[in-house]
């Protein structure tokens, strides 16, 4: 019947800089409550790759976070463009980004099996023209 | 090795971080690509790499990495220096190109530990 620890995070998609702030404030809060190190940083690179996909791809979105005693979920939700074909999305190497994003050091399209290697469950809803959700548990 | 013998083999300037020179690291990698990094490294405690923005240092915090070598004499600006103060990570700067680099480190015993491939 515990409540988890909830935070819910406005991320700013116009801000390259910014991106992953959400991630580190999720990442010093699991540190505090003396989480696992090695599952702390399951959590903060499931969710940076999330958070930066928001931005990179879907001009910002929220990030809702429960910590529950037994697991993490992250719920990263954008009303970007959404994915037309998911399996596609999903395979190593796949990337839309464009070359300005690239020499910034991203769009190797890692990110989401990355998400999913990291995480103990993934799911991904998306609707073309209205956005994107990803969801994913790791358990502690 | 120590980030000091890490910052001595590469001629490096260090940018932060002093006093945390004497941590020991026993792996490293190099890229210019944050995306690489966050799939393909699992312990390094080094980052060389020549790209420089924020996310540079936020993958690096993320991965728990001790130290990032800006390589090709790239010069982080004071907020990116700022931010790896709060996050205890050693910045140095040094003038050598990415293959040189890595071998010096290779070749005195930083070896590349365990990658996931
Ligand atoms: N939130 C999102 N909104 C729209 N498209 C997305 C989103 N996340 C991922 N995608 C699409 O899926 C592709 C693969 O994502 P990913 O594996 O993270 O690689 P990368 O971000 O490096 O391109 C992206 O290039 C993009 O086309
Ligand atoms: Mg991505």
């Amino acid at each position: 019947m515990t409540e988890p620890i909830r935070l819910h995070f406005e991320v700013d998609g116009e801000n390259f800089a910014s991106a992953g702030a959400a991630s580190e404030a999720v990442k010093m809060r699991l540190k505090q409550i003396g989480v696992d190190p090695a599952v702390v940083r399951k959590v903060s690179i499931a969710m940076y790759e999330g958070e930066i996909n928001m931005v990179i791809h879907a001009k910002g979105g929220r990030a809702d976070v429960a910590i529950w005693p037994t697991h993490v979920e992250l719920v990263l939700s954008d009303d970007g463009p959404g994915i037309a074909d998911i399996d596609l999305a999903m395979q190593e190497g796949y990337s839309t980004a464009p070359d300005a994003i690239r020499s910034l050091g991203f769009g190797a399209g890692m990110g989401l099996p990355n998400m999913k290697k990291y995480s103990d469950e993934m799911k991904l809803e998306s609707e073309v023209g209205k956005g994107t959700t990803v969801t994913m548990r790791i358990n502690l | 090795m120590t980030i000091r013998e890490v910052a001595t083999l590469l001629h490096a300037e260090v940018l932060c971080c002093e006093k945390l020179l004497d941590t020991e690291v026993h792996s490293a990698c190099g890229s210019d690509m944050m995306s690489d990094v966050l799939a393909f490294v699992k312990d390094q405690a080094v980052l060389l790499t020549g790209l420089v923005n924020l996310q540079v240092i936020r993958t690096a915090e993320m991965m728990d990495m001790k130290c990032v070598v800006f390589i090709r004499g790239k010069r982080p600006d004071p907020a990116m220096i700022d931010f790896a103060i709060t996050k205890g990570i050693v910045l140095l700067c040094s003038n050598m190109r990415m293959y040189p680099a890595c071998g010096i480190l290779y070749k005195n015993g930083l070896g590349a530990g365990e990658i996931t491939v």
